[in-house]
C-alpha cells in the first residue's frame, strides 16, 4: 500500500487515494480530503461523515446511499446535494472509509 | 530500517470527464416482480455515478407505476426453468408451477429475500431514484390502450410521452430494454 503525505503527515492510502487505515483519520485530515475533491465542509457534511464512521465501526462496511437514508435518516436528496454527482464515493473518501460495496 | 517511499498525493478523479454528457435509459416493459428490479438497481447505480438517468415504462411495465398496482407486483415460477426449490437445490417441476397458491408463495419468498438485503420495495425504490435525480416517463400508447391517465400514475412521473419523444430524448444515450 502506498503512503501519502496529507495534512502534514504520512497516511496509508490505496491506489485510488482512499485511506486504508481507519485510525489514521481525523477531522483535520478529512478537511484536506474534502478540499482535494472540491467540497467545503459544513455542519451538515460533518454530521453525515461522522455517522458513516460510527456505522462503519459497528457494521464493518461502508453504508450505502440506501442505508444512510433508512438507518441514518439522511435523505437521498440531501446526500446528492451535499456530495454532488457521486455521493457514495465522495462521502467514503472524506470519511476515510472504503467505497460502499453494496449495490443498493 | 528501510525508508518508506512516499507516493505523491493521489486524489481520486470523481468528476471523470468521460461521464460528462453520458446518459442512460431503461425501458421497463415487464410487470413481474422479478423483472422490475434489474432496471431499478442499475438506474440507482447510474445515478450514484453522476449519470443522467431515465426510465421509460411501457406495456406491462405500467404495473410498476400505477398507484393501484405498484404495491402488488407478483412473481410466478411458471415458465421459469431456473426456479429451484429452497431445499436440495432441485428444479421446481414445471407441472407444479401453475398450481394454486404457487405464485403467492413464490412472491412472498422473493419479497423476503429482497427485504433481507435492505433492497426497497418497488414504489420505495422509485422514490429513491427520483430523489437521486432520476426521470420517470410513461408510454403514451400503453396509457391509451389501458385508458390510463396521469391521475392513475405516481405523482412524480415526468410525463406521458410517445415513442418519438423517447427516441428524441435518448439521443446519445445507452438504452437498455428489460
Amino acid at each position: 500500500m502506498p503512503v501519502a503525505e496529507l495534512a502534514g503527515r504520512q497516511v496509508h492510502v490505496n491506489e485510488e487515494g482512499f485511506l486504508t487505515e481507519f485510525d489514521e483519520w481525523d477531522k483535520e485530515l478529512a478537511k484536506v480530503l474534502a478540499t482535494n475533491i472540491g467540497i467545503e465542509m459544513t455542519d451538515e457534511h460533518w454530521k453525515l461523515i461522522e455517522w458513516l464512521r460510527e456505522d462503519f465501526k459497528a457494521q464493518g462496511e461502508t453504508a450505502t446511499t440506501r442505508r444512510l437514508q433508512t438507518a441514518g435518516g439522511f435523505a437521498v436528496k440531501d446526500q446528492f446535494s451535499l456530495f454532488p454527482k457521486k455521493p457514495g464515493k465522495k462521502m467514503s473518501y472524506i470519511a476515510g472509509l472504503p467505497k460502499p460495496h453494496g449495490c443498493v | 530500517m528501510t525508508a518508506t517511499a512516499i507516493a505523491p498525493t493521489i486524489v481520486p478523479n470523481f468528476d471523470d470527464d468521460s461521464n460528462e454528457g453520458r446518459k442512460i435509459a431503461f425501458i421497463c416493459s415487464k410487470g413481474n416482480l422479478d423483472m422490475a428490479y434489474p432496471a431499478l438497481i442499475l438506474a440507482n447505480a447510474a445515478l450514484g455515478e453522476g449519470i443522467e438517468t431515465h426510465i421509460f415504462f411501457t406495456f406491462w411495465g405500467f404495473d410498476m407505476i400505477m398507484k393501484n398496482r405498484m404495491n402488488d407486483l407478483q412473481f410466478s415460477p411458471a415458465g421459469n426453468a431456473a426456479m429451484h426449490l429452497p431445499i436440495g437445490d432441485i428444479h421446481l417441476p414445471q407441472s407444479l408451477a401453475p398450481m394454486p397458491g404457487m405464485t403467492a408463495m413464490a412472491t412472498k419468498m422473493l419479497k423476503k429475500q429482497i427485504a433481507d438485503l435492505d433492497i426497497p420495495e418497488v414504489p420505495d425504490f422509485l422514490d429513491q431514484i427520483v430523489a437521486a435525480g432520476g426521470h420517470l416517463w410513461a408510454c403514451q400508447l400503453s396509457a391509451d390502450m389501458n385508458s390510463v391517465s396521469e391521475a392513475d400514475l405516481r405523482e412524480d412521473m415526468d410525463g406521458i410521452i410517445n415513442a418519438s419523444d423517447f427516441i428524441e430524448m435518448t439521443n446519445g444515450a445507452q438504452v437498455i430494454f428489460i
